[in-house]
């Protein structure tokens, strides 16, 4: 009967599909049992020729072991294919532990950027603005309106750079008070803070303002492990209406935290600036021995030299003296009033990295700078 | 300023520990440097004693042995000192005790005879200068066996202050003892000015001795007293040992007494051997242009117009406020003194004192300007030791030469606004006794005090806010004040476009393998001429400063590259094979200016324009491999080619695009460099380093750029782009091969295909060159990717083919031709 030859086929094709082990093979299989020439393939063909109640049966079991095999054909094939892939995959295999190859070089950040960025980001999520400011500055910027008179001590404390009036545009070379007279506000310097901005921002916008200034700022302080002639400030400035000493304690508190730690606090001592009245300075509880001046082992912290406070900047509230050189622009100082704060970004990143000479900074040895990304 | 603890709480002691009471100074007066200890680290073992009998030593000439008792009924110590006598009353250190100099005692065997503790000098307890003899203790009734420290100062804490320069009052002993009685409330010993010396001297002052002033506004007031009968000796042990602790050293005790009154009042004083002054004339004046004289440290020094002199008939006897000179110096044949106590311009005294590089403790009262009612004070107590300390005796008078003496200032204090301004509330009751303690008088009551400065604050204290500055530091910051927020901010805190740009730009050229430096812009003024840019040239003209520290740091750079070359320098010779920097900062420029606005064109908010011309720069170096090697393949070093491509990538990182033409300069490879065109504006250099240059700083080869960063923010869509659809109708992409002369530059043939593409071309990239037989000698092939589109419709082949024929006849113009 036919309809057993073709399960006889059925059950030999399916053995023989099962135990091929390449493709080539299972092709060959293909033919033999499915091509043209196929025994099934001339079962089928010759269906007419049958009696016609065999037809039925055997066109139908004809079919199905037709999908089957070919099924099968297709599933087999799959997995041989995929083995093969496999072979030939293991066979590509490399040496994952090279290094990547070729390199792509990725740059060094800068501690002093990355830190004086810190800042900039912490004060504009409080709602400062940051501005910007000239480095070869007016006297009058920087000392006359900022309370510090013509003579008056806290200038020549400040240990400034005066630019040499030869060396700038001709129409600003006043002739050189030189021996004779104290600076004045037509003198040129090399801004000693980025205190200067506080007005020359007053004079750009009424109040209320918010703002923080970073820049590069001059003092004649030789090189040693803690000065340098040049170094880094950001300054901050806050008007309006009804800022206190008691705003200024909880901004600082909130600075402090964002960079040294959630656990920080600051604590004001009494301190002396011309342009700011009361006067700060600004200490912050030690986030190595968390403010017990002690090590776990019970040993002096160096970091904070046992004290358990380690000083970071200094600030105040704004002198109404400096009000008087913006009362044109709105600055009234019986309508409004605010605090001033300047902290040194070297000393801050020298703090927060463990920098320990100041000079480092600048000497930009790419050993030191891979340490930062 | 050094405060020795016992002296201090001589006017007020509040019962702290030293360290406890320095902590107090710190957080509401003045700031403490440190605690350190004059004399022995420990009074233990330091002692009374009695000597009972001194007999020879059998063995050596110059000691002696002797009995004392040093509370336990008598003890053998062997002895050095020639002055050393039965009877006296000594300072004695037992075996055990830590001498000042940190060596311990032990029981020591002299020339054969055991030595239980020894005997000391004033030098040796370092409360003194006497080195030659064992210290006498003068006053009686100490029984033996007193610890030594209820005597003298044997182990003294002091507390190193650092007061403000408003705070001259600090710089006197007694006014730090009045900031621990307004902080602590403790009882305050009276005013050591309150008492006078009894004038028990002959004539009057008048007949010994004249002051003539012939520089008023630089000498507010000059007083002088004198003084006969004068015995020149060594001060007391209590005061050479408060003079010590101080940090001074004793001299003799007229000498002592005038620094003793300062150190107590920060008010100087000065004595002269009246009998070396002419006729005890002394005139105040400027000096002449030049003038010399011979200071104390025996130093002739010279003077400018503006100097005051104290000067006697015959010329200078010494400098103003600053130091005296040696002609008139009290000396140990002195019988005769004239005390000055003056008041000086503080300004004046401060230029002075810097202009002869001479700071003295005295200049430094002087310079932070002393009220003259001060001199008085300092007067009637000095008078008040000369009498009792040297036996003089007072003539009746004082002169007192003076302008008119500023009055005292009233000010009125209003409570609320104090509490508006610290944010923390103030009992005005509190806020008074603050003030009264402060020995501010007060007058009113409720929330407005009227009150009056006193002298010894007279120019620190001027107005309302000054006073709330003294009632908020004593009532105490870190005790009193709870953060809180400013309520207003009335705006969003953000950086400027042109603030976030150059983040940008600068991450970008760390992403490019860049390390990002901060360099010194104080350079050398002959850093141009090792770049080889010739004078005349903008950046030969540096600005300078008129005070440098050195050369080396005296002009600011007119050019980044110089700081660049440094870094590299440095780094290739600690080791570094690859070196790869940029720097984003300014150039400073006498002159100039940017078409750009905001602060990286260098323009700045303020009324005044500012003094310079600082543009923002992006600036790089590279020299070695910048193009790493590996294993798998070679490195590449850096050339003009590869930081071209750095700056090209820098430019896409900000949306803008940058274009090269050739052109030099001094520092560059004349063949390898150009000019960087951003929209068409000069931006700055690109290229390789000259050889030269790169000799000087010993690079082998390095390459690099320097643009203003202003431009390409300015020609940056960041933040400002608008959607455009390239979905609806796709470009069409094609390649062209343009064959040309070798000679015309690569921008020009880009420069044809643009131009001959049109408008629907949208880009027009090289990516291809060939030289060689198929496009013949002296000729090159340059490939570029075009990609044409329409915002409105898909092209059509023909509209394509139409724009490729307009650049074929626009490449003919430069002499091109497009390889089929």
């Amino acid at each position: 009967m036919a309809t057993e030859r073709i399960e006889e086929l059925r059950r030999e094709a399916a053995e023989a599909i099962g135990s091929a082990s390449t493709t080539a093979e299972l092709e060959e299989l293909r033919v033999r049992y499915l091509g043209r020439k196929a025994e099934l393939t001339q079962i089928l063909r010759g269906i007419s020729e049958l009696p016609k109640e065999e037809r039925g049966p055997v066109g139908k079991t004809g079919n199905e072991a037709r999908q089957e095999l070919e099924g099968l054909l297709e599933s087999r094939s799959a997995e041989l294919d995929a083995s093969e892939l496999g072979t030939r995959l293991a066979e590509d295999a490399i040496d994952v532990t090279l290094p990547g190859a070729p390199p792509v070089p990725v740059g060094a950040q800068n501690p002093l950027i990355r830190t004086q960025r810190e800042i900039e980001d912490i004060f504009v999520g409080l709602g400062y603005q940051v501005m910007e400011g000239p480095e070869v500055e007016l006297d009058y910027y920087n000392f006359t309106a900022l309370n510090h008179p013509p003579g008056h001590p806290a200038r020549m404390a400040q240990d400034t750079f005066y630019v040499d009036p030869s060396t700038l545009r001709t129409d600003l070379r006043i002739l050189s008070n030189g021996d004779e007279l104290p600076p004045g506000p037509e003198d040129v310097v090399l801004r000693t803070h980025t205190s200067p901005m506080q007005v020359r921002s007053m004079e750009s916008r009424p109040p209320p303002i918010f703002i923080v200034v970073p820049g590069r700022c001059y003092r004649s302080d030789p090189f040693d492990a803690t000065h340098s002639p040049i170094f880094h400030q950001v300054e901050g400035l806050a008007v309006g209406p009804d800022i206190t000493l008691a705003d200024l304690k909880g901004t600082l508190d909130e600075f402090a935290r964002a960079i040294f730690g959630p656990e920080r606090e600051t604590r004001f001592r009494p301190g002396f600036f011309p342009f700011t009245e009361p006067s700060v300075e600004v200490d912050v509880s030690c986030f190595r021995c968390g403010g017990s001046g002690r090590l776990p082992d019970g040993s002096r912290d160096p970091l904070c030299k046992g004290i358990g406070w380690i000083e970071i900047l200094g600030a105040g509230m704004v002198d109404p003296n400096v009000y008087g050189f913006v009362s044109d622009f709105n600055y009234d100082p019986e309508e409004i009033q605010g605090f001033a704060f300047g902290m040194g970004i070297e000393r801050i990143a020298m703090l927060k990295y463990g920098v320990p000479d100041l000079r480092k900074f600048f000497e930009n040895d790419e050993r030191v700078l891979e340490q930062f990304r | 300023m050094r405060a020795p603890d016992s002296w201090l709480r001589s006017y007020c002691d509040p019962k702290l520990s030293v360290e406890e009471l320095a902590d107090e100074l710190a957080m509401h007066s003045i700031e403490v440097e440190r605690i350190t200890h004059a004399g022995a680290p420990d009074p233990e073992g330091f002692v009374v004693g009695k000597v009972l009998s001194v007999e020879k030593h059998p063995d050596a000439d110059k000691l002696s042995v002797c009995e004392v008792d040093a509370g336990d009924g008598g003890r053998t110590i062997v002895c050095g000192a020639p002055n050393v006598a039965a009877g006296q009353t000594v300072p004695v250190a037992l075996p055990g005790a830590v001498m000042p100099d940190g060596t311990k005692l032990d029981k020591a065997k002299l020339r054969g005879v055991e030595s239980n503790g020894m005997i000391l000098s004033e030098a040796e307890l370092e409360i003194g200068d006497d080195a030659d003899g064992i210290a006498v203790l003068e006053e009686d009734g100490w029984a033996p066996g007193t610890p030594l420290g209820e005597v003298i100062p044997v182990s003294e804490p002091v507390i190193e202050l650092e007061p403000t320069s408003n705070r001259v009052d600090c710089f006197g002993i007694y006014g730090v003892a009045r900031e621990v009685h307004a902080i602590t409330g403790e009882s305050l010993a009276d005013a050591p000015w309150d008492g006078d010396a009894e004038a028990t001297g002959e004539g009057t002052v008048t007949d010994y001795a004249s002051v003539n002033v012939e520089a008023p506004e630089l000498c507010p007031r000059f007083s002088a007293r004198v003084f006969t009968d004068v015995q020149i000796g060594p001060s007391p042990l209590w005061l050479k040992a408060r003079l010590i602790g101080a940090g001074m050293r004793p001299i003799n005790n007229v000498v002592d007494i005038t620094n003793y009154v300062m150190l107590m009042t920060a008010q100087p004083l000065h004595a002269f051997d009246l009998d070396k002054v002419p006729d005890g004339a002394l005139i105040v004046r400027t000096a002449k242009k030049g003038e010399k004289m011979t200071t104390l440290d025996s130093i002739e020094r010279s003077f400018d117009e503006e100097a005051v002199l104290v000067c006697d008939r015959n010329g200078p006897s010494g400098i103003a406020g600053i130091m005296g000179g040696e002609v008139s110096e009290v000396s140990d044949q002195t019988t005769r003194v004239l005390l000055e106590v003056a008041t000086w311009n503080g300004v004046n005294i401060l230029r002075t004192s810097r202009k002869l590089g001479l700071r003295t403790d005295a200049s430094n009262r002087f310079e932070k300007q002393l009220h003259p009612e001060l001199a008085l004070r300092g007067q009637r107590i000095a008078s008040q030791l000369m009498v009792e300390l040297c036996g003089a005796k007072l003539v009746p008078g004082t002169i007192d030469e003076a302008a008119d003496v500023p009055k005292a200032h009233h000010l009125e204090l209003r409570t609320d606004r104090a509490e508006r301004l610290l944010g923390m509330p103030i009992e005005p009751k509190l806020s008074s006794e603050y003030l009264k303690r402060l020995d501010f008088q007060v007058s009113g009551r409720g929330k407005t005090l009227k009150v009056t400065v006193p002298f010894h604050r007279h120019y620190d204290v001027t107005r309302e806010v000054d006073l709330i500055e003294e009632v908020g530091r004593i009532h105490g910051y870190a005790k009193n004040i709870t953060g809180t927020l400013p309520s207003t901010s009335g705006q969003a805190g953000r950086l400027t476009r042109e603030q976030r740009l150059r983040r940008r730009a600068e991450d970008a050229m760390r992403d490019l393998g860049f390390d990002a430096i901060v360099s010194l812009s104080l350079t050398d003024p002959g850093l141009p001429g090792r770049l080889r840019i010739p004078d005349g040239d903008v950046r030969t003209e540096p600005i300078g400063i008129s005070n440098p520290l050195s050369a080396e740091h005296s002009v600011e750079r007119t050019a980044v590259i110089g700081s660049l070359l440094d870094a590299a320098s440095y780094n290739r010779a600690h080791g570094a094979e690859r070196v790869a920097l940029f720097e984003s900062g300014r150039a400073y420029l006498r002159d100039g200016s940017s078409p750009h606005d905001g602060v990286l064109a260098g323009k700045f908010v303020g009324e005044r324009p500012a003094p310079a011309y600082e543009p923002w720069r992006i600036a790089s170096i590279a020299t070695g491999a910048l193009r790493p090697g590996s294993w798998r393949g070679e490195e590449v070093p850096a050339d003009f080619y590869l930081v071209k491509a750095v700056l090209e990538a820098l430019a896409h990182q900000l949306g803008a695009s940058v274009e090269v033409v050739p052109g030099e300069e001094p520092f560059l490879h004349p063949g390898r460099s150009g000019r960087v065109l951003v929209q068409g504006e000069d931006s700055g250099w690109i290229g390789e380093i000259h050889p030269l240059v790169c000799r000087e700083w010993d690079l082998d080869a390095a390459a690099g750029f320097e643009v203003d960063l202003a431009p390409l923010v300015a020609a940056s869509p960041v933040g400002e782009e608008t959607y455009e659809d390239v979905i609806s109708y796709p470009a069409v992409h094609q390649d062209v091969a343009v064959i040309v002369d070798d000679a015309v530059p690569a921008v020009e043939v880009r420069a044809a295909v643009v131009e001959g593409g049109g408008e629907l071309l949208r880009s027009a990239e090289v990516f291809d060159l060939y030289r060689g037989e198929q496009v013949g000698e002296g000729r090159k092939s340059l490939a570029l990717r075009l990609s044409f589109r329409a915002a409105d419709r898909t092209l059509t082949d023909e509209e394509v083919a139409e724009r490729r024929t307009a650049i074929e006849v626009a490449v003919d113009k430069i002499g091109g031709s497009l390889r089929e």
